[in-house]
């Protein structure tokens, strides 16, 4: 029998329904705004390309994207290096298959509340007169006040660590979770020592999941602006809160233009690290 | 004086919380030579073999390799390598690199190991795929490759667990021959865990016949299938009717007897011997099994309520029986072998 030929199209039509609507059409969207003139009060259909040239024209575009491409390089190296810590930690020396559940579940206790309350709770906590600066000035261990816990830099990136270490915990862990314990074995049957068995083993196994974790933080700290507007106390300035700042003005075709740029950049940096890691073995 | 390639164990016990799975054995392998342990899974050759190699504590007792304890030595530096049942190739490494690996964690050289490691798969007949990842490669190629990278650390003893089992029965016959010729080219102990009799016969010098944490025979496989000491190696061995018959002077004792050596004939004939009915008849080619349950009445108790005769085939069919048949079962005095358990 001849199966009809609508039949395929039918059957792909949800997804792409869903991908057509929530995705490729808000991108289109923003790609078509981005061309469009604007005034203080409207924007106005049209095709000029002021809203790039201002954008890339501007030193303030270039110190911002720096800025944030410095703070998701800091937060990829300190989430890396603690959830490689934590991933390794709880694959390879919880033995037992209860406590690793429970561990486990334990690091996600903080995703049960909302990104927000999560980063205003530093605030009572590292203020100048917070509890870390209480502690240390009674300890004696300082004569003043730490000034540089809040509203600054060392603040945004501790917040970004605290919320994004779980998305660096996860696809490393499921990674290791995979190796085959005999490959360990194997190793030291080889003569390798504990460090070598690490560098040798274990990290080229891993790295699938150090790329996933890697794509997740880096796209999340590249759009973000909440984090930064609260920690930095309006000090510091990352692409999203540019973006937001110019959505507030009603500037929508210089936020979409940004929006674009930003998205191209993200892009070439996922592709980047997709040529280096082929991650579809873990998908 | 012991050799420097000798194997001991003295005393060997492993214990899992308050299990133990391996049960104070001691045993000796000489240099040189292809030691089989077989035993059914859970007798504990896995856990012995393991300790040999340095991945699992001994709990009490000692290892020795020549003259030397290597109970706390790392695996690594025992002199043994071991291959992994399901061969643990580094997925991210190709064969050569594979091959050297335990040169790189010595800090050889680039260019000296990969010479190196191309000796080697020369030596297994793989010098063709160096460059291949282990997904690219079949099963037998898969187990050349972790072949070569044991013996690549110069090994006095290598140790295999259940090493043929992920290969398809064609393949795994000749796997067998290569181990064999390999660890006669060698001249390196090879100590080998399977669950096949047959493959522990077919390779070994040594068959090690375990069960519960226990060795119950050590000797070669002639002599284990000859003369099995007990009734679980009989069985376990294949081929052996277990019988309890009168002694000699009196009383009772357990006997084996060969299925090939017993024999069907007129009632009376033979020297020892009982009537039955034939329960089962199977083809296999040169010889038919036969399987008679004894009558009731007879001095004989046969093991699992059924006794096997292997009868030649142009015997067989010479004079065949069929299900429900009466025969009688006679054999030899002089095959038959007393159990001591």
């Amino acid at each position: 029998m001849q199966s009809k030929s609508y039949i395929p199209y039918l059957q792909v039509a949800p997804l792409a329904f869903v991908f057509g609507a929530f995705l490729v059409i808000p991108i289109l969207t923003i790609l078509v705004v981005s061309f469009w003139d604007y005034d203080f009060a409207r924007i106005i259909p049209d095709f000029v390309l002021t809203n790039y040239r201002e954008l890339l024209g501007s030193p303030v575009t270039l110190r911002t994207y720096l800025n944030t491409l410095r703070y998701a390089a800091i937060v990829w190296v300190a989430t890396l290096a603690i959830g490689f810590t934590i991933a390794y930690f709880l694959a390879f020396h919880v033995r037992s298959d209860t406590w690793q559940t429970a561990c486990f579940l334990i690091c996600t206790v903080p995703f049960l509340t909302s990104n927000i309350i999560r980063m205003i709770s530093w605030i009572p906590f590292l203020g100048r007169n917070g509890l870390l600066n209480s502690a240390l000035v009674g300890a004696g261990i300082v004569d003043q006040p730490l000034e540089f816990l809040l509203f600054s830099d060392f603040a945004v990136v501790l917040a970004f660590v605290h919320l994004y270490t779980l998305f660096m915990i996860v696809p490393i862990f499921n990674s290791m979770m995979r190796i085959d314990r005999s490959l360990i074995e194997a190793a030291y049957d080889a003569g390798a020592n504990g460090l070598q068995v690490l560098t040798s083993v274990i990290v080229p196994l891993c790295k699938p999941g150090i790329a996933i974790g890697s794509i997740f933080v880096v796209t999340l700290v590249m759009g973000d602006f909440v984090t930064v507007r609260f920690m930095s106390g309006g000090q510091s300035a990352s692409v999203g809160l540019m973006m937001s700042n110019a959505i507030s003005l009603l500037q929508y075709p210089a936020a979409a233009a940004n929006a674009v740029i930003l998205l191209v950049v993200v892009l070439l940096m996922v592709g980047a690290m997709m040529r280096i890691v082929d991650i579809r073995k873990e998908l | 004086m012991a050799d420097k390639g000798d194997i001991e164990l003295a005393a060997v016990l492993k214990r899992y919380g308050s299990a133990i799975a391996v049960d104070s054995i001691s045993l000796k392998i000489p240099a040189g030579t292809y030691c089989c342990l077989l035993g059914p899974s859970g007798c504990g050759k896995s856990s012995t073999l393991r300790m040999i190699a340095g991945h699992e504590d001994v709990s009490d007792g000692d290892i020795l390799l020549g003259n030397e304890v290597i109970n706390d030595l790392p695996p690594a530096r025992r002199g043994t390598a071991m291959m992994f049942q399901n061969y643990a190739l580094f997925p991210h490494l190709d064969c050569i690199d594979n091959v050297a690996f335990s040169l790189k964690m010595k800090g050889v050289a680039k260019a000296e190991r990969r010479a190196r490691a191309m000796e080697l798969l020369r030596l297994v007949d793989m010098q063709d795929y160096a460059a291949r990842l282990p997904a690219q490669l079949s099963g037998g190629q898969q187990q050349r490759i972790a072949l070569a990278r044991a013996l690549i650390t110069g090994p006095s003893a290598l140790l295999l667990d259940e090493p043929l089992s992920a290969l398809d029965p064609f393949l795994r016959a000749r796997m067998r021959e290569e181990l064999k010729r390999l660890q006669k080219e060698l001249g390196i102990s090879f100590i080998h865990v399977t669950h096949s009799q047959e493959e522990a016969m077919a390779l070994a010098d040594l068959v090690v016949v375990m069960n519960r944490g226990r060795i119950e025979q050590a000797a070669s496989a002639r002599a284990v299938f000859n003369t099995p000491r007990t009734a679980f190696v009989a069985r376990f061995i294949g081929g052996h009717n277990i019988v309890e018959a009168p002694a000699d002077g009196g009383g009772r004792q357990r006997i084996s007897v060969r299925a090939d050596r017993a024999a069907l004939t007129a009632p009376g004939s033979g020297e020892a011997g009982f009537g039955g009915t034939v329960r089962a008849v199977e083809y296999l080619g040169s010889v038919v099994h036969v399987g008679i349950s004894p009558n009731g009445g007879t001095d004989f108790a046969v093991d699992q309520g059924e006794f096997l005769v292997a009868v030649n085939e142009n015997k067989f069919f010479a004079a065949p029986v069929a299900l429900g048949d009466a025969v009688s079962v006679s054999w030899k005095l002089e095959d038959i072998h007393v159990l001591e358990a």
